[in-house]
């Protein structure tokens, strides 16, 4: 269930590493948005991780397995738990240390398998989360150990019993049930995994119930016809009707899973009960509903779906609240998929076309964003009446968040449009829209833009590219704002293909050196990365006059991660542009910084040679490199002296023996007993890796 | 023009003729046309565009507003609908996405309306009209209905406070007047809450929604109906599982303690219920939860007290002995509360032996030097309170200890033994050893 789009959801996270981050550069760069689920966001861990305190004592455990399993007829299984407790009790009274107890455990056959409930109880009943997140946790380690049987008539129903805990302890216990069908017993027995599920489904923590559902869906399938009648579809229809929402909510999850396997009688009860939650007095429930109407309506006959989905859709994409409007717009796709021409064209049209005027700016959010699916589902004929209409409105939409969902399906949609009149369709109806949105007031529109504009090269060719599309190009690449430009640089191999990159490199250049020495480090960061792209589009020649100077510099940058990239950079160019290349334009300047005074940049030599001796090959590491490391073993600062040593480590496999023998290894027994913990230690790690010893 | 009576536009929005005062009789005409015309909307995220026309529904605004709190006799059956309808163009809008992506109300500026000057007057006219001495809620109720109520609702999540503030004020007198939408509303906002905590984790008026609440708990008739308890128990309790929740816990909390001093028997479900929901790595949060658990010993019976006793104080055992020195102090001060250490003083017997360890322990570790002066004052209180049980928890404090290393020891053991039992059953199903 997803009832909130991810809208805008580019800068700030969820506190963390995002916060760091300009808002756009995310929604620049090819890295996912995350989505906003149900609560369901990173926060929610963060809420229940417990960090890994020392346990604390518990004196004076009450005594275990009290009251479990009450509601039970004391069968046989409750006998024998019992004396299994009572048998740990009565041990832990004498106070028997721990071989004792395991070898207890370690007896017969039959002893072992007493052994773990009792464990387990204790366990569960432990005050500290962790100790009873981590015993659920190996749920199956003890129903392996109890055998089929005893999983079934005891474990399990202790399990029901005990679904009280915490909201943590619980999503793990969702989860193993999911996976325990061949722990009692194989399908034949797989309905005895219901009762604790149901219960979990009915939880409030969203997470849980969802995992919970996740499970069911898991175990139906492995339920036969008959089982699945008998047990299943009844309990969908308890948690259907039940009282609160949750169990409401959970419910929907359900229906699709199990009606194709259904008798036709039971068919018409499983759509009546879906009809009643999505016409639920709940919101949360008609949300949930809503999004699982796609699911449902593939899994139904086709009349059905005309007749009883196709207004269960209308009616969710009319709701009074928002959030349940555009979830519709999602099942709208899966709808259209199922009918044909004449009927999606009486049945969905009408509705999408009220959800892409929506008066709430998410419901038209959700049809930008849903654009490319939607195009695809309603095939090309109603695409041009009425879908190319919908998407340059929502390219000229009031609210930026439209507008920039729109932009992002820009060469989606012009990439599926049928080939006959493609480039006069998208000269003429989409590319002026596209014109007014490159001087758009918002920046992450534009950014949007940018980061498919250049697709478009490749669909409407060559002479088309320069004389309109070019132009957009450039005023882009001189954008005020660097997600734009960066995002225009990124996708150069696209326009490469269709114009060559010369066409562009007059006014790339400014724009590449902008972006390296930008203020934000991410911005810096970003640009590196495309290094060998460019490179390789650029050529080596224009790579040496102009680049090269840019890749050194970043070597030196103040800021680790980029000195880091820096070195990976070369590493990619030297692939790229082979070790001739590198011997005369790169390794000299890196070694000259071996003599740097500042230890930050002679370390910088270090990371280099490790990135770089393996693509070097052996020559040029040990002629010329080798050397440069083992003087730095005498370096005054400790951290360049440890790094000394995990580089001869690195490097020490491309070297021939002799090196390694008369040169390597020396130096190595002296790091080793350098004055300093950290350098003897890597020293010490680098000898007997390096067999040296 | 006299002070209440309407004028006519200058240039009218509508095309009425433009004149000066009015003679009474033909004023309700006036009032109705000019509600009328207060339902053209503007656009305020142009500054340049209809200055003059913004200007004059300003004014025309004001006049309302003069007109509906001074006139007698002014709100006529047909008035209402248009009241009503007036009030919605204005304020039912769908709220804009907010401008700093995603909008953290602790760190950002909010978004201000741009179009306030005209709709601070639509409530503010709104309001005088719910608060007139004229005003039948018999003839209003055909007008305000669930669905108007419902989209009132969701105006709460607007990022301006001021907005805000109006709405509360709103909502308070729609509720106040209008039993037959009681229930309703209490249903609403309870989804309101349900889809922040599960769902969204975002809506700007949580606390002013608390607020109103907080008013209609007082108000509960006693004994309360399942359906406040309920309310309790399965949607204000969650509330503080939410991230933001210091941006409404004030609120939060004095709604709990009015139910406790409604109906003390509800005393150990809340208890509990926060105890599920202890923040386990938001120290900031548990100082609130620190506060709020004092507001509740505050009013607690002590015949409540000793049923939550133990796993309370099982928990404030944690908190005294974090590392994090304003969660320890918070939980310390208890112990200058008088009532609180009445409850313990009479309850010795069970405290100390859970609180001992813990105190005893961060007496002589924790690493800031004011929680240690704490804790050997609580120390201090606790031997003087029980010192028989004092001297023997100190005498067996080292053994104690010993002996749950042991119990740890042997726990590991079990797990190491069940787990090699796993593997030889695996191995065995496979046929590796034979059984």
């Amino acid at each position: 269930m997803n009832p909130c789009p991810y809208f805008f959801l580019l800068g700030k996270g969820h506190g963390g590493s995002f916060r760091l981050l300009s808002p756009s550069v995310f929604w620049s760069s090819d890295l996912q948005l995350r989505k906003r689920g149900p609560g369901g966001g990173p926060h929610l861990l963060c809420r229940h991780s417990v960090p890994g305190l020392p346990l604390p004592p518990s004196p004076g455990l009450s005594p275990a397995y009290q009251g479990a399993g009450r509601g039970q007829g004391a069968g046989r299984g409750q006998g024998a738990l019992r004396a299994a407790v009572t048998r740990r009790r009565r041990k832990n009274m004498a106070g028997v240390a721990g071989p004792a107890t395991g070898s207890g455990a370690a007896g017969g056959d039959g002893d072992d398998s007493l052994y773990p409930i009792a464990v387990l109880i204790d366990e569960l009943r432990n005050e500290d989360v962790q100790l009873r997140l981590n015993s659920i946790k190996k749920l199956s380690t003890i129903a392996l150990a109890l055998g089929v049987e005893r999983t079934r008539t005891e474990l399990l129903p202790f399990l029901t019993d005990t679904i009280y805990d915490e909201d943590e302890v619980l999503l793990a216990l969702a989860e193993q049930l999911g996976n325990f069908t061949g722990l009692v017993g194989g399908p034949d027995f797989a309905h005895c995994l219901l009762p604790p599920l149901e219960s979990l489904a009915t939880v409030e923590e969203t997470v849980v119930r969802d995992k919970a559902v996740e499970s069911l869906r898991q175990i139906s399938q492995e339920h036969t016809p008959v089982a699945l009648e008998a047990h299943f579809v009844p309990l969908v229809k308890r948690l259907a009707s039940g009282d609160w929402f949750t169990s409401r909510t959970s419910a929907c999850g359900l229906f699709s899973v199990c009606y194709p396997r259904a008798s036709i009688a039971v068919k018409g009860e499983i759509r009546q009960y879906f009809r009643s939650l999505c016409s639920d007095d709940t919101p949360m429930v008609r949300r949930a509903a809503a999004s699982k109407l796609g699911e449902f309506a593939k899994v139904l006959e086709l009349d059905s779906v005309k007749s009883e989905i196709v207004p269960l859709f209308t009616n969710l994409a009319s709701d009074e609240q928002d959030s349940v409007r555009l979830l519709a717009v999602e099942a709208c796709v899966s709808i259209a998929q199922l009918l044909s021409q004449d009927d999606i064209e009486a049945l969905v049209m009408p509705t999408l076309r009220q959800a892409a005027e929506d008066k709430s700016w998410r419901v038209r959010y959700m049809v930008a964003d849903k654009f490319s699916e939607l195009q695809k589902a309603v095939g090309p004929k109603i695409t041009l009446n009425d879908l190319i209409p919908a998407f340059q409105n929502l390219l000229k939409d009031c609210e930026a968040e439209v507008r920039a969902a729109a932009a992002h399906k820009v060469k989606e949609l012009c990439e599926n449009l049928p080939m006959e009149g493609r480039e006069t369709m998208i000269m003429n109806q989409i590319l002026p829209y596209i014109k007014e949105l490159v001087s758009d007031t918002n920046q992450h529109v534009k950014s949007a833009l940018a980061s498919v504009i250049m697709g478009l090269s490749t669909i409407l060719g060559k002479e088309n590219t320069i004389e309109h599309l070019l132009p957009l190009f450039l005023a882009q690449l001189k954008d005020e704002c660097p997600e734009v430009r960066l995002n225009i640089i990124s996708n150069l191999d696209c326009v490469n293909e269709v114009i060559g990159i010369r066409q562009l490199s007059q006014s790339l250049l400014p724009a590449i050196v902008e972006l390296a020495e930008d203020a934000k480090w991410r911005v810096r960061l970003a640009i590196i990365e495309y290094m060998p792209l460019l490179a390789g589009q650029l050529g080596v020649e224009f790579f040496d006059e102009k680049l090269n100077s840019l890749c050194m510099a970043w070597l030196v940058d103040h800021v680790y991660a980029i000195r880091e990239a820096a070195t990976n950079n070369l590493m990619k160019l030297v692939q790229k542009f082979g070790t001739e290349w590198a011997q005369n334009t790169i390794v000299p300047k890196v070694l000259v910084m071996a003599n740097d005074p500042n230890y930050l940049h002679r370390m910088t030599t270090l990371f280099c040679i490790n990135a770089l001796s393996e693509a070097c090959g052996q020559e040029i590491t040990t002629k010329q490199m080798l050397p440069i490391v083992l003087k730095m073993a005498g370096d005054q600062v400790a951290n360049v002296r440890f790094n000394v040593a995990k580089s001869l480590q690195k490097i020490g496999p491309i070297l021939d023996t002799d090196a390694l023998q008369e040169e390597v290894k020396p130096v190595l027994q002296k790091l080793g007993q350098d004055e300093d913990m950290d350098v003897k230690y890597f020293a010490q790690e680098a000898i007997s890796v390096l067999a040296l010893a | 023009m006299s002070p209440g009576g309407l004028q006519l536009p200058p240039v009218s929005l509508g095309g009425s003729p433009r004149s000066t005062d009015v003679p009474s009789s033909e004023q309700p005409e006036l009032f109705l046309k000019k509600l009328q015309q207060c339902c053209v909307i503007f656009d305020f995220m142009d500054t340049l565009s209809d200055l003059k026309m913004k200007e004059y529904k300003r004014s025309t605004l004001n006049e309302l507003v003069d007109y509906i709190t001074i006139s007698r006799g002014c709100l006529t059956e047909q008035t209402y609908p248009e009241v009503v309808r007036m009030v919605s163009c204005n304020i039912f809008r769908t709220l804009p996405p907010s401008d700093s992506n995603e909008f953290d109300p602790e760190e950002d500026e909010p978004t201000l309306e741009a179009s306030w000057p005209h709709l601070q007057l639509v409530y503010e006219f709104f309001i005088r009209f719910l608060e007139s001495q004229e005003f039948q809620p018999s003839i209003a109720k055909k007008y305000i209905d669930q669905k108007f109520v419902l989209q009132l609702l969701e105006l709460f999540d607007s990022e301006d406070p001021r907005e805000r503030d109006y709405l509360k004020t709103v909502l308070h007198r729609i509720y106040g007047k209008f039993l037959g939408l009681r229930a309703f509303i209490r249903k609403q906002i309870n989804n309101i809450f349900l889809r922040f905590v599960y769902e969204t984790e975002h809506f700007n008026g949580v606390a002013e929604l608390l607020e109103i609440l907080g008013s209609i708990i007082n108000g509960f008739a006693l004994p309360l109906k399942a359906e406040h308890k309920q309310f309790l128990v399965k949607v204000l309790i969650p509330l503080h599982t939410v991230r933001s929740l210091s941006l409404f816990h004030a609120q939060l909390a004095y709604c709990i303690v009015q139910f406790l001093e409604k109906d003390p028997s509800l005393t150990e479900p809340v208890i509990r219920g926060l105890m599920k929901f202890w923040p386990k790595t938001c120290s900031q949060k548990e100082v609130m939860f620190l506060g709020e658990l004092e507001e509740i010993l505050d009013v607690i019976e002590p015949s409540q007290f000793v049923k939550i006793q133990e796993p309370l104080f099982k928990q404030i055992a944690k908190c005294v002995s974090s590392p994090h020195f304003q969660v320890a102090e918070r939980a310390l001060y208890y112990w200058n509360n008088e009532y609180i250490m009445s409850l313990i003083e009479e309850n010795s017997n069970v405290i100390l032996p859970i609180m001992f360890s813990s105190l005893y322990r961060i007496s002589k570790e924790h690493w800031n030097p004011a929680i240690v002066a704490l804790v050997y004052n609580v120390l201090k209180a606790f031997m003087e309170m029980n010192s028989t049980m004092f001297d023997e928890l100190t005498a067996t404090y080292k053994s104690d200890r010993q002996r749950e290393k042991k119990k740890e020891k042997e726990r590991e053991e079990l797990w190491k033994k069940l787990e090699d039992l796993e593997l030889k059953r695996g191995l065995r199903r496979d046929g590796i050893i034979p059984t």
